[in-house]
């Protein structure tokens, strides 16, 4: 298992170089000069020239690349022209907004939507299977921003329960348990997209790999050994049900973290997908390429963790 | 080379025969697949509403000239932002365009865009696919490490830098096609798998033998004998991921990164609703334009998921 685990992360390498050479190709791409925002317009061309030397912006661009992938892997992004920040300075900050509020996303969701799924499946054509099949393709077909809008208006413009946007009150500098309950008030909102958004696929998808495992010969084999309902459901169909259900969890992972940057810009929530947006309008190159390899190595943890998941979890795979 | 069209074309003749004989044999006895699947997918309800929801919507976009008089571009800076009325039901804009002439226009663009990546979708997916299918061996490999590096690009941030920076050098009435090209680029790799999984099992069936033993191109065999067997499942994902296209193209343009003004497109008018004051006051934007995505992409679900069901042979 070990030995299969460092020979998946050391094939992510070969992945992480090509999509870094896909993205610093793109953003080479880009148009304007990246001097403008830097100097004032008034600077004369050979201090431009000067300028772009010391930046070695005049190298070809496999020399610029292996520069910034060789500062890249020590942590060295370059400075940010919107924060007049190094980049590994600011981004930690709003990776930790957004993980915030899709952690607690992620586990309302989980803990919710597999009883669901399997009360579901086991009542297949109940009410309660119907109630939650329609759930799901509601959540499924709503776009994020779209529930996000009509949730704004209703609980914060119409009813004002909850704040419009942000994460706290302006000019309220509150600290500790004040501050705490001011942010998950201002969570509440977006939480409930996000968690409608991911439970109506989970459950979808729980539902239907508990019905794949309820049909199998060795369910009726169960029953007919007369075990109680109860055994046959958790202990033999549920465990079964489960090793579709792990490759999920690492799917879900990069999926909540890329929609965010919908999501963020709707609620202004101050986290990666926001400065995103904000990085993309200010042309801030660095944050972008960034930012852009922060989703990417996410995307490739995420499969990786539901391919060791489900090695973990399902003995016919023979890892070695 | 002439020689050897003849000789195709004579075993393409000689391979209808059978197929037509055991048509007729269905016809008499049992169900063609034709008619099992026409039959299945009629008793799924469900579906069939979404089937009629998305036939009022595609035909609401075709026949937008002549369901409104207005053009949706045309403006009129003697009346805007009217709220709605009996001239505009949807009220107007902020230059005067009639918004419901705007959203039956946006929806044009909108399903156009998202038939259009799927189109590049499929395209792609099933010849790679079917090549990595029909060949294995290193051939498969490469192809297949391919589609998981593309499989783990981080498809909305990509979406958004590629859009934000080729964007740029594009017009405006242009930036459709990029938009396309952009989703349809990025979502081929579940394609890809899934075709390969099938041209997999279907290549070592004896049709294929056949066909191989009588001297047909290898692409003739790819194209013509195992990727039509494959349609039903490139049908059903490709419905699936048309409403997948049609959400990413709304996510982007409401963004300001996929379609943008003047092009109509839903995903760019809801972007209105971005102003609090648009959000508060004229609820008439932004709720219209909400509706018909969140309605087409049901409606494709819903369809989506029937045909799946109907073309599932293990389903009842």
């Amino acid at each position: 298992m070990f030995k299969y685990i460092v020979r998946r992360i050391l094939n992510l390498i070969p992945v992480l170089l090509i999509i870094s050479i896909l993205i610093f190709g793109i953003i080479k791409m880009a148009p304007g000069d990246p001097l403008s925002t830097r100097l004032d317009p008034k600077s004369t061309v050979e201090q431009r020239n000067a300028e772009r030397e010391k930046l070695g912006l005049n190298d070809p661009v496999p020399v610029q690349y292996w520069r910034w992938l060789s500062k890249s892997i020590r942590g060295d992004f370059g400075e940010s022209i919107t924060y007049r920040q190094p980049v590994k300075d600011v981004v930690p900050g709003f990776i930790w907004n957004t993980f915030l509020l899709n952690v607690v996303v992620y586990i309302i969701a989980f803990l919710i939507s597999i009883p669901i799924g399997v009360i579901c499946a086991v009542k297949q054509y109940s009410k309660t299977d119907n109630f939650w099949t329609i759930f799901s393709i509601i959540g499924i077909s709503m776009p994020s921003f779209f529930f996000g809008l009509l949730l704004i208006y209703f609980f914060a413009v119409k009813l004002n329960w909850f704040p419009i946007n942000g994460m706290i009150t302006p000019g309220k500098n509150a600290v500790g348990f004040a501050r705490a309950k001011d942010i998950l008030h201002h969570m509440f909102l977006p939480a409930i997209v996000l968690t409608i958004g991911s439970m109506a696929s989970l459950v979808r998808y729980t539902r239907t790999s508990m019905l794949e495992v309820i049909n199998q010969d060795y369910i009726r084999t169960a029953r007919s050994k007369g075990l109680r309902e109860k055994v046959v459901i958790y202990r033999h169909a549920f465990r079964n049900a489960l090793i579709p259900i792990v490759t999920i969890i690492g799917f879900t992972i990069p999926s909540l973290f890329s929609g965010a940057v919908i999501l963020e810009t709707v609620f202004v929530w101050p986290g990666i997908g926001n400065v995103m947006m904000e990085s993309i309008t200010a042309r801030d190159y660095n944050m972008m390429m960034a930012l852009n390899m922060f989703f990417a190595l996410l995307t490739l943890l995420g499969n990786l963790l539901a391919d060791i998941g489900y090695a973990l979890v399902d003995p016919r795979i023979k890892v070695d | 080379m002439e020689g050897g069209e003849q000789v195709t074309e004579k075993n393409l003749e000689i391979e209808k025969k059978p197929v037509n004989m055991n048509n007729n044999e269905a016809e008499q006895e049992i169900l063609s697949p034709w008619k099992m699947f026409v039959r299945k997918f009629k008793k799924n309800k469900v579906s069939i509403v979404g089937l009629i929801i998305l036939i009022i919507m595609i035909l609401s976009a075709l026949l937008a000239p002549i369901l409104t008089p207005y053009d949706p571009y045309e403006m009129d800076y003697s009346k805007i932002n009217e709220p709605p009325s009996k001239e505009h039901w949807l009220g107007t804009d902020e230059v005067g365009r009639d918004y419901l002439t705007r959203i039956l226009y946006g929806g044009r663009v909108s399903m156009k865009v998202g038939l259009f990546a799927v189109i590049i979708e499929i395209i792609i997916g099933a010849l790679i696919g079917g090549l990595a299918g029909y060949y294995g061996g290193w051939v498969d490999n490469i192809l297949m490490r391919f589609s998981e590096i593309v499989m783990s690009f981080p498809f909305l941030p990509l979406a958004i830098t590629i859009s934000a920076v080729i964007g740029t050098k594009v017009e405006p009435q242009r930036r459709m096609y990029i938009v396309m090209m952009i989703i349809g680029f990025l979502s081929w790799p579940g394609l890809a798998r899934m075709v390969r999984g099938q041209i997999l099992s279907l290549r070592e069936q004896e049709f294929v033998q056949a066909a191989r033993a009588l001297g047909i191109r290898d692409s003739k065999i790819i194209l013509r004998h195992l990727i039509p067997n494959t349609v039903g499942y490139i049908i059903v994902s490709a419905t699936l991921g048309m409403a997948g296209a049609i959400m990413s193209e709304s996510g982007l343009s409401f963004l300001g990164l996929g379609v943008t003004p003047p092009t109509p497109t839903w995903g760019n008018l809801i972007q209105n609703a971005r102003e609090v004051y648009i959000l508060r006051n004229r609820m008439w934007l932004w709720l219209p334009p909400g509706v018909c995505i969140f309605l087409a992409v049901m409606s494709i679900n819903l369809l989506g998921d029937g045909l799946r069901d109907a073309i599932d042979p293990k389903s009842k």
